[in-house]
């Protein structure tokens, strides 16, 4: 399994080193949501310091879909599906490397993200261990999420819609753990480290991880 | 006295619906291993279904199916496709990936030696400056013969291959058939779908053929291979 792991990761990372999809579409997208909202807000700072988390949370939650996407579709597109299917890789291991591939990416991305909420909105980072932590577990989750529903949608005609619709409810808890986490992060709320948010980011990763181990296998084998 | 050689594919009224509709409505059929069998038919006849259910892509809706020792009826179909090496109407490929990369990750993934994906590649042909090229700069036959570099590369016991001449041309056809040929002198068994006759036939050891989901005829293949092979085996 972790051999596999290791094998598909490396194979999604090429593929997105060679096309650059992420880096050259995904992460622009991901910086003008924060450079709209900015423009929403207007030039007042603290409105936009305030709203930092919960803006770079949602950015990275609707980029996101478009990495996930990106990723369901290398293994979803005509053939591949069964090339996979056929090529004798465990599932658990397609899941957990597939999973990786989308944690580098959105890291990347987040760091980016990161970047633009410092400068653009201002935001100080007063707790650097509550931000790193909080986004690592976020970051996992919502890719182990986003690869499940990936591999559920695939199948399907209307996969690139319906992509969307399924994962961005399930992300919501990222979304508001995250959100709250971060403004620990940013001083923006007296919520300390130890904060339940933390824990329920690291238990819906955990849960998916787990999830997505047992259940990949039966989903690429649906019709 | 030695027992006789299990089948390498044994169908006995297997059915497989793929939609609202039976595409395999009761099909028996036997390969016995080290065989080359050519499936013909119309279009919608069954012969795509046929393959990939004895890929193991495919579940089995009735009858019976044993494919390699395996039955699919509820055995591990994962390990069925180890042993599986199908050529189907897509190449399977990742178009970024370069065609080396594109073979080294199949046989990676398949537990099989890396170095293994040269001597494939060189035998189909894939030299050079292509190696390095990636898939999706290709023309469809090179992609073809890439495909056919990954099946030849993994050494399946069980080639399936739907519609392998579609194309590819003049040189690319010679290429798979001496493949095709190699593998069966080896020990494998061939299962192949074709609209081209005479490209097929003389690959063939039998001619079987479907309509509407099912078998209605099985011949003795009359090419010189299969004459050169010991003569055809009709069930």
């Amino acid at each position: 399994m972790w051999r596999d792991g290791v094998l598909v990761a490396g194979k999604d990372l090429r593929i997105e080193v060679r096309s650059r999809v992420v880096l050259h579409q995904v992460v622009p997208v991901g910086v003008l949501m924060l450079v709209l909202f900015a423009f929403a807000l207007g030039p007042a700072t603290a409105p936009m310091v305030a709203a930092a988390p919960g803006l770079f949370w949602v950015a990275v939650l609707f980029t996101g879909v478009l990495a996930v996407q990106r990723s369901a579709a290398l293994e979803g597109g005509d053939g591949t599906r069964d090339g996979v299917r056929l090529s004798g890789l465990d599932p658990a291991g397609v899941f957990l490397g597939k999973t990786a591939a989308v944690t580098v990416q959105l890291v990347v991305l987040e760091v980016v993200l990161c970047a633009g909420v410092v400068l653009f909105y201002g935001a100080h980072v007063r707790s650097l261990g509550t931000l790193v932590a909080s986004s690592a577990a976020g970051t996992v989750g919502l890719a182990a999420a986003g690869t499940l529903y990936g591999a559920l949608a695939a199948g399907l005609r209307v996969r690139e819609t319906l992509l969307p619709l399924l994962f961005l409810p399930v992300a919501a808890p990222v979304l508001v753990a995250g959100t709250k986490a971060w403004q620990s992060a940013l001083g923006t709320s007296g919520v300390g480290a130890d904060d339940p948010w933390l824990r329920l980011l690291l238990v819906f990763a955990v849960v998916y991880l787990a999830l997505g181990v047992v259940i990949f296998g039966p989903l690429q084998e649906a019709p | 006295m030695a027992p006789a050689m299990a089948p390498a594919v044994l169908l006995r009224a297997a059915v497989c619906v793929t939609g609202r509709f039976p595409a395999l409505a009761g099909v028996d059929l036997e390969v016995d291993a080290g065989e080359t069998v050519v499936l013909e038919g119309p279009n919608g006849a069954g012969k795509t279904t046929l393959l990939r259910l004895c890929a193991g892509l495919l579940p089995l809706s009735g009858g019976e199916a044993v494919v390699l020792g395996c039955d699919l009826a509820g055995g591990d179909r994962s390990g069925l496709r180890r042993r599986v090496g199908m050529l189907g109407h897509h190449a399977n490929l990742y178009d970024d990936l370069t065609v080396a990369e594109n073979v080294r990750f199949a046989l990676r993934a398949a537990g099989r030696p890396a170095a293994d994906a040269d001597e494939a590649m060189t035998r189909l042909e894939l030299v050079g400056r292509l190696r390095r090229t990636a898939v999706g700069r290709l023309s469809a036959g090179q992609r073809r013969r890439v495909a056919l570099a990954v099946v030849v590369a993994r050494r399946p016991e069980l080639w399936l291959l739907d519609e392998p001449h579609a194309g590819l041309d003049r040189g690319g056809r010679a290429l798979l058939g001496a493949a095709v040929t190699e593998a069966a002198a080896a020990g494998a068994t061939v299962v192949l779908a074709s609209h081209e006759p005479e490209e097929s036939l003389p690959l063939a050891d039998r001619v079987v053929t479907l309509a509407g989901g099912r078998v209605t005829g099985v011949r003795a293949a009359s090419g010189p291979e299969a004459v050169a092979r010991g003569g055809a085996h009709v069930a």
